[in-house]
């Protein structure tokens, strides 16, 4: 599982920052974005030895020049781990593995003792993990040193238990206790065996070789396969090391048959278009796979626009090169037929397109005659200068590319006109110019019919019959009513008879807007133009009959001004003449001056006024008091508010209930002292 | 005959009715008099309303009833003062004069208010 996490994460993060589609192109700078984003060193490395060999192994595949330096930190983990005599068979794989890349500084001795370690394991295996991590370490410690000898003597007893996990359907299993077997297995086993056959003193008999070969065939014969021919391995069983897909899968069995068909001097005979379709499926997921050294490269057809104009006369531009974007070998781009989508027809081209070695495109420059607007499926066939690249180079037959053809599509015989029902009389007819300004002015009644026709044709002179055709018609009020422009097959034309339409139209009479929209994916031209305008006289609306629907009231306007209100406010009261108010205000005050003169009759005196000091004080201080808080009262009709009118009473009736209690009760003790007196 | 009768009853009625008023102490003619003053002034102000018409009325009443006020209060403290009185005997005067005052300053507080 871990050997295929880093090629997983790549996938899925292209995937993710790619678009499908069913047009593969080759490895771009996208894809080595990608890896770099994904493969960034914390603290100067990568992790593990493992992470660190994945990293790598990505930047060299997806050719990736400017790579992080990591190299003090993993060099001195692979020392470490080469040395020790604890490292598990994986780590000291891994470690040489990043070795063979960053070739780090090691001594001799350090082979020559994971040699024996490696050789001592390999006597030991019983699964067949344990047997390809000896023997790629062996072969790994083979790349990097001379001086060790790594040659198996007992090469055929490995190679017959390794083959004794094979099953009859080409799949392996992982050991012998498991009985289920998969794909990815398969491919451990392909590499194990091919190291073996590498690493062999003596040459391996050669009718295991054979079986071996046949067992990659059977394997083939259970690749699954999409329908645009791209081809994969699937697992069906979950085994110990969990489910892996398709992806994982694929990549480890193409790795070994690499590993295999690089050690064998004869060829295997793989079915051409599968091992096309493997290339494809791994440009699919976005990765290149390992299939540059499968001994038959896949060529990739893409088209940079699938999208032509026939009025501008576009070219046709397609491009032919390897999964990883190197460029093909000299060939030519036949375009053999073209389908119309949708239907049966399909013309038969072979035409050679001429190449452009400028922007090395393929080019066709002028498009068949015979092609119209509309959605078109192309099929190009790649032919080899050179007959012996057959060989070497897969191409896949014949390759369909949907294109998509558009074109300005001309609007004849356009005229309106209004006609007597019945006779079919023509009243008034204008000819329109479509799709240019148009400002027809027709009256009609409801007695009368409106006739619209026109006629479509393609660049290529052929009835066109568009995805829409609508005639608006929109009274002044905002009613609108939507027709469809029937077709019938040369002409498009519709007839609007008014007698029957006077209920639809709610008998609204008045000024009408005319529109007409004809549009399509292919028309470059579509349009939805104003006509003109008709006054429809309508008889007037039944009792019964229907009220046109309330039009949506502009919506911005509930947050304008509204209307200005004019306050309507109560008369005020008269009030009466000044003159009348003062004299009354002097009249009012005449009785106090009665009252005043009447206590002058009576002879009221302050005879009782307290004569010594202190009871003195505390009288005056009480009358005080009492013109204090009629003060205070007058303020409080002017100017003061009750609260604090009441907080100041509160005040002063506290000082006048005590100064008046003083006089009051001096007054009281002197009656009685005279009353007893 | 009987005209001359009933006005010479009247005059009599009258005469003794006036002396009997002169017997009343000084105190209580000194607040009669009071009493008369704010009755008269509420008089006057009501045929003021009743000349110009009611508005604001909360002028009106406030007036009005200030001096309807003022006399009731002084009423009461002719009745509590009056040494002839048997049932206020208790009652010092000066008592009874501090809740005279008391009093009306509570209801000129509540006239102003309602004054407006």
């Amino acid at each position: 599982m871990a050997r295929n996490l880093g090629f997983l994460v790549v996938a899925l993060l292209v995937l993710a920052s790619s678009c499908e589609s069913a047009i593969f192109s080759p490895v771009s700078d996208s894809h080595r974005s990608a890896a770099l984003e994904l493969f960034s060193p914390i603290d100067g490395s990568f992790g593990s030895l493992e992470e660190t060999y994945e990293a790598l192994q990505t930047f060299e595949v997806l050719g990736i020049e400017k790579k992080p330096d990591i190299r003090t930190s993993a060099c001195a983990s692979v020392v470490d781990t080469l040395q020790s005599t604890s490292s598990a068979l994986k780590d000291l794989v891994h470690a040489l593995r990043v070795n063979g890349i960053l070739k780090c500084d090691l001594k001799n001795e350090a082979f020559r003792g994971i040699e024996s370690r490696l050789k001592d394991s390999l006597n030991a295996a019983n699964s067949l993990l344990d047997f390809y991590y000896s023997v790629g370490g062996l072969m790994l410690v083979k790349d990097q040193t001379s001086a060790v000898d790594v040659h198996l003597g007992d090469a055929d007893k490995i190679f017959r238990s390794i083959k004794a996990l094979s099953q009859s359907d080409g799949r392996w299993r992982l050991s012998s206790n498991n009985p289920e077997s998969s794909n990815d297995a398969a491919g451990i086993a392909l590499e194990t065996l091919a190291g073996v056959i590498s690493l062999a003193s003596s040459e391996i008999d050669h009718s295991l070789i054979a079986t071996l070969k046949n067992d990659i065939a059977k394997l083939f014969d259970g690749i699954e396969k999409y329908d645009d021919g791209t081809c994969y391995f699937d697992e069906k069983l979950v085994d110990a090391r969990g489910h892996h897909g398709p992806l994982s899968a694929s990549a480890s069995v193409v790795r070994g048959i690499t590993a295999f068909a690089a050690v064998t001097s004869e060829s295997l005979n793989l079915p051409g278009e599968k091992i096309l379709g493997l290339g494809k499926f791994f440009l699919g997921v976005g990765i290149p796979g390992s299939a540059k050294d499968l001994g038959s490269v896949p060529l990739i057809l893409s088209l940079p626009a699938t999208v032509l104009s026939v009025t501008k006369n576009d070219q046709l531009k397609v491009r032919v090169s390897t999964v990883l974007g190197s460029s093909a070998p000299p060939l030519s781009v036949k375009l053999m037929q073209i389908f119309v989508s949708g239907s049966k027809d399909a013309s038969i081209i072979d035409q050679k397109l001429k190449f452009d070695p400028d922007n090395s495109v393929h080019v066709l420059e002028k498009l068949p005659s015979n092609v119209n607007v509309g959605n078109h499926i192309f099929s190009f066939e790649i032919v080899f200068d050179d007959p012996e690249h057959k060989k070497n180079y897969v191409t896949g037959g014949r390759t369909k590319v949907p294109i998509h053809v558009t074109g300005i599509i001309k609007i004849d015989n356009a005229e309106i006109a209004v006609l007597d029902s019945d006779l079919g009389s023509i009243e008034t007819q204008k000819k329109l110019e479509l799709p240019g300004e148009n400002a027809v002015a027709l009256s009609a009644n409801h007695l009368q019919k409106l006739r619209l026709s026109f006629q479509l044709i393609t660049p290529a002179g052929q009835a066109f019959k568009p995805h829409q055709a609508f005639l608006k018609l929109r009274h002044e009020g905002g009613v609108e009513h939507i027709f469809v422009v029937g077709n019938s097959g040369k002409k498009f034309e519709i007839v609007l008879d008014f007698l029957g339409l006077v209920e639809k139209f709610y008998y609204l009479s008045g000024r009408y807007e005319i529109q007409l929209t004809v549009g399509d994916s292919v028309m470059e031209n579509s349009f939805l133009q104003p006509l003109g305008h008709i006054e429809l006289d309508l008889p007037d609306a039944p009792e019964k009959a229907a009220r046109p629907p309330p039009q949506p009231v502009d919506p911005y306007s509930r947050y304008g001004p509204k209307a200005e209100i004019t306050h309507i406010f109560r008369a005020p009261d008269k009030r009466p003449p000044r003159e009348l108010s003062l004299a009354f205000l002097g009249l009012v005050l005449l009785p106090f001056f009665g009252f005043l003169a009447g206590l002058v009759h009576l002879r009221a005196n302050i005879n009782n006024w307290p004569k010594s000091t202190v009871p003195a004080t505390f009288a005056s201080l009480f009358h005080v008091g009492i013109a204090a808080v009629l003060l205070l009262y007058a303020l409080f009709w002017f100017k003061l508010d009750l609260f604090t009118t009441l907080k100041v009473l509160s005040l002063l009736g506290v000082f006048l209930m005590f100064v008046g209690h003083k006089t009051l009760s001096h007054l009281a003790s002197t009656s009685a002292k005279l009353k007893s007196a | 005959m009987g005209r001359s009768a009933t006005t010479k009853d009247a005059q009599a009625l009258f005469q003794s009715l006036r002396s009997a008023y002169a017997a009343t102490p000084n105190t209580l003619k000194i607040i009669d008099l009071y009493i008369v003053f704010a009755v008269v002034t509420a008089v006057i102000q009501v045929v003021y309303m009743a000349i110009v018409g009611s508005f604001p009325f909360n002028s009106f009443l406030s007036g009005v009833l200030s001096c309807v006020g003022t006399a009731v209060l002084a009423v009461s403290l002719r009745i509590q003062v009056n040494k002839e009185n048997k049932e206020f005997k208790d009652l010092p005067p000066e008592r009874a004069f501090a809740d005279f005052v008391l009093c009306n300053l509570v209801l000129h507080l509540v006239i102003m208010n309602f004054l407006g």
